[in-house]
């Protein structure tokens, strides 16, 4: 039952600090960091619950997400 | 209140053997970084846009018409034959190019300003005359790519640079919803309005992109897809509040949906 369903790569390199992805996410599992990338923004990270269902990917604007599932549950 | 986050590490990809990747960080097609402003709709516009091109199979048969504005900014990273004009003229070279080679995909992307300020005639004479090309219109209600000036879609009551108080109908008059101007005219095969707002709302948007490249394939007639997309610093919100301000504002004034359904076929089936 604690098998994760997904998990996304982040780039946190490349994040401007919107947000958008953390309204987005519908398990609620993104949260903002407190420390900054290279760039001076803060970044998303990840705590575990993510489903894969790739909303985030879909609203970020800078392109930062990169989306993976599990088949452990079956295709 | 305080309690412990159980952060995953994201840094690379899982190493579970079982893991499949559902989603690249972006389309192959998009070459690099644009240096647009946090929380701007427009990069999300153009990965659904060239998604569909890659989906639909015509990424080496399509040409774009991209005029003046932020977005003008994606030539440099899209990997698609570009050919950027004069502001608001889009419509007009894109008719040219579709005139001499009618087998090619030929879209043009444009912002409101570019479209509705600058080029208003074009894109109405070019949807009247039925030209066989598809326009998707970027409409975040302001010149952003100039500071943020007010531009003939900006919804009333809207503050930006040159309506610092809100738009006042009797003195900056009323916007103007062109996707419903085009949807009017004869020659129109497509028209449909989505925004970048939230991410049932670009499912849906990608959805009308494809629409309108098929109705274009199909030989219907000019076809226009309207995107709302956000520019919270134009808008003076954080880039967070940028979909909820969409939402609130813009999605009142232009509502979203297909303005002008893609014609019934005469015979049986789809």
């Amino acid at each position: 039952m604690n098998q994760p369903r997904g998990t996304v790569v982040i780039d946190t390199e490349r994040c401007k600090g919107c947000e958008l992805c953390i309204e987005a996410c519908p398990p609620d599992v993104l949260v903002m960091s407190t420390e900054v990338n290279e760039t001076g923004y803060r970044y998303p990270l990840l705590q575990s619950g993510c489903t894969g269902c790739t909303a985030c990917r879909m609203v970020c604007p800078d392109q930062v997400f990169e989306v993976y599932r599990f088949d452990a549950r079956g295709a | 209140m305080t309690q412990e986050l159980r952060i995953v590490p994201t840094d690379r990809p899982p190493a579970d053997g079982k893991a499949r990747k559902v989603a690249d960080f972006r389309p192959s097609l998009m070459l690099g970084e644009h240096g647009l402003c946090p929380g701007c709709g427009e990069p999300v516009a153009l990965r659904i846009l060239l998604e569909t091109l890659q989906d639909l199979g015509i990424v080496n048969n399509s040409i774009g018409v991209v005029g003046h504005g932020c977005y003008g900014s994606f030539v440099r990273i899209m990997d698609v034959d570009v050919l950027q004009c004069l502001h608001g003229r889009a419509p007009s070279c894109a008719t040219g190019i579709k005139r001499m080679r009618p087998q090619t995909a030929v879209f043009t992307m444009q912002g409101d300003g570019d479209m509705v300020n600058e080029g208003l005639q074009e894109v109405l004479h070019t949807a009247a005359r039925g030209e066989n090309v598809t326009a998707i219109l970027l409409n975040n209600g302001v010149f952003g790519d100039t500071g943020g000036q007010q531009t003939a879609t900006t919804v009333l009551g809207q503050r930006t640079k040159t309506s610092i108080e809100g738009r006042d109908p009797g003195l900056h008059g009323h916007p103007i919803p062109v996707a419903d101007l085009v949807a009017s005219l004869d020659g129109v095969g497509y028209v449909a309005r989505g925004a970048v707002g939230t991410a049932g709302s670009i499912a849906r948007t990608k959805r009308m992109i494809r629409a309108a490249f098929e109705s274009q394939l199909a030989g219907e007639g000019f076809s226009l897809v309207e995107i709302l997309t956000m520019c919270p610093t134009g808008w003076f919100v954080g880039a967070p509040q940028g979909p909820d301000y969409l939402a609130e504002s813009m999605e009142q004034v232009f509502p979203l949906g297909d303005l002008r359904a893609r014609p019934k076929p005469s015979g049986a089936g789809a």
